[in-house]
């Protein structure tokens, strides 16, 4: 393992000193691992509370700002935080309006979620409410396992969930708005590499040389099969061709397509991967009417990527272009 | 008939937590095969913040050393295990009744009401290849051997080797809780991590009983 370390063990405590020191914009509570805006909490907004483990950077500290995201909690590398922190975390950004839990589909932070919420109602008279985002369509057979995974879906619904937030909509609209936006995306993902979780010192898998993994998640977990590598275009096949058979995403609204690397890949090749995706679209009849290309939900150093894409009405397009201002998304301010 | 002290239960958890950092690589490789590689990491972590919190802040009775053990472990772990691991402390506390010293029966009866906390908190029926396959054979041969006018000591070493062939049962199934169960069929032919700690903790509570020696 080749890594920027002084221990594994410190890892995520010395990152968020870095997050504090490289932007004043936002305050980290160390103890606690909660990281929120400076400005927090917003009287008579309502707050949005998201969070996971760590290893997706730019997700999820990246999205707080105006526009999107009051607070994340952050747990060690791949691990849910717990709910002492999502509780405390709740206190920080209820400006009197309620907060809204936005939990990535995974056993552990589901579970959290749950406890904070049972904690934040026996301390406080908080309003909160949570919403399950669930996107990952390379989980098959959804009733028999833990449900589908959330993944890239987080970044259309916390965007556009944030902006709606700034214009005061309340805590239940809230909570409608972003399973609206959850139920209208779909996303599934593939790896090139296995990643290096520090505290582990070796790659996840062994993953040979001519072969990938098709359905994977964000965790360095092995995806649904594994298959010999192939072209960008052939595996732009094996991403999109699932995502339209789950959903259909032709007709009169426009999608975004979100182009995500998984944390070791080139935007070289992403962008590369975005024209061989819009390209398959186009023959769907599927309309990109926006596009996001990068690193945003990443799992450690696993080359690779995901695409997800998001149906978008009017009112949801309006949304995504609303001013938003984070380490991760920046436009309109 | 022995029963089961603050110092008993003590024993337990500092026998749980040294098997804990024994095994963590071989939790944590279990938990790479078909999860995310931190099993190990997670539960070395969690039990060495009870063990430090038992010499900080010692417990009057079991109940509040159960509580107290259960609210670090959901401070501590994190993911999944934490909830886990924590709701079965959290659960056992109240069904002690109050008592300073546990009876067989009242240990057996909080192990089971830890048990059910864990099913309502993580919703896993038997043979979904989670910590409750190991958990679920383990109470009921507690129970048996009870029943049958067993010793305590004697007991738990038939509920150890329940959970162990619980754990080792869960090699061929497909996961259908949890991180494996994104892997589907692959998931078969892997130990299940969380039955495998889950063993552990079951061996401890034996090996802590046996340790007490006869009354």
């Amino acid at each position: 393992m080749k890594k920027l370390l002084n221990d594994p063990a410190n890892l995520v405590a010395e990152s968020l000193r870095g997050v504090e020191r490289a932007h004043p914009e936002l305050r980290v509570d160390h103890d606690q691992r909660i990281i929120y805006r400076a400005d927090a909490p917003v009287t008579g907004k309502v707050g949005l509370l998201s969070g996971g483990g760590s290893g997706h950077e730019p997700a999820h500290a990246g999205f707080i700002g105006p526009g999107m995201l009051d607070a994340v909690c952050a747990g060690e590398v791949f691990t849910s935080p717990v709910p002492d922190q999502m509780a405390e975390a709740t206190k920080k950004v209820d400006g009197g309006a309620g907060v809204l839990h936005l939990v990535w589909n995974y056993t552990g932070d589901v579970m959290n979620f749950d406890m904070a919420a049972e904690l934040a109602a026996a301390e406080t008279d908080t309003a909160v409410e949570a919403v399950v985002i669930n996107d990952d369509v390379a989980v098959e057979d959804s009733l028999f396992t833990a449900g589908r995974r959330g993944t890239g879906a987080a970044v259309p619904v916390e965007k556009i969930v944030g902006a709606a937030a700034e214009q005061g909509r309340s805590l239940t609209e809230l909570a409608d708005l972003a399973r609206r936006v959850n139920d209208n995306s779909r996303s599934m993902g593939m790896a090139l590499t296995s990643c290096t979780v520090p505290a582990k010192g070796s790659p996840t898998f062994d993953l040979p040389e001519n072969e990938m993994e098709i359905g994977i998640g964000i965790h360095g977990e092995p995806g649904r099969r594994r298959v010999p590598i192939a072209t960008a275009r052939e595996i732009a096949e094996m991403l999109v061709e699932p995502l339209l058979a789950d959903r259909d995403f032709t007709g009169g609204d426009g999608v975004l397509l979100f182009v995500n690397g998984m944390g070791a890949t080139p935007m070289l090749e992403l962008h590369l991967m975005y024209a061989e995706v819009a390209a398959l679209l186009d023959k769907a009849g599927v309309v990109p009417v926006r596009s996001l290309v990068g690193p945003y939900v990443t799992s450690l150093d696993m080359a690779g990527c995901s695409v997800t894409l998001a149906r978008l009405d009017d009112d949801l397009l309006r949304l995504w272009d609303a001013p938003v201002a984070t380490l991760a998304l920046r436009w309109g301010m | 008939m022995a029963a089961v002290d603050v110092d008993g239960l003590e024993r337990w958890l500092r026998l749980f937590a040294s098997s804990v950092a024994e095994q963590q690589d071989t939790l944590t490789a279990l938990d790479a095969a078909i999860g995310d590689a931190d099993h190990g990491a997670n539960m070395n972590r969690g039990m060495t913040a009870v063990v430090d919190a038992l010499a900080a802040t010692p417990a009057d009775d079991p109940a509040a050393l159960l509580k107290q053990t259960g609210m670090v472990l959901v401070r501590s772990v994190g993911g999944a295990s934490g909830p886990l691991y924590g709701t079965f402390f959290l659960r056992m506390a109240p069904a002690t009744g109050g008592a300073s010293a546990l009876e067989p029966e009242v240990f057996a009866k909080a192990l089971r009401a830890g048990v059910e906390g864990v099913v309502s908190r993580g919703k896993a029926e038997l043979g979904d290849k989670t910590m409750y396959d190991a958990l679920a054979p383990a109470v009921d041969a507690l129970d048996a051997a009870l029943g049958a006018g067993d010793p305590l000591a004697d007991a738990l070493r038939a509920a150890s080797a329940a959970a162990d062939q619980g754990r080792d049962a869960t090699i061929p199934l497909v996961a259908r809780k949890g991180r494996a169960s994104y892997l589907g069929d692959r998931s078969a032919d892997h130990q299940d991590p969380g039955a495998t700690s889950a063993a552990l903790l079951i061996a401890a509570a034996a090996a802590a009983v046996a340790e007490q020696g006869p009354p």
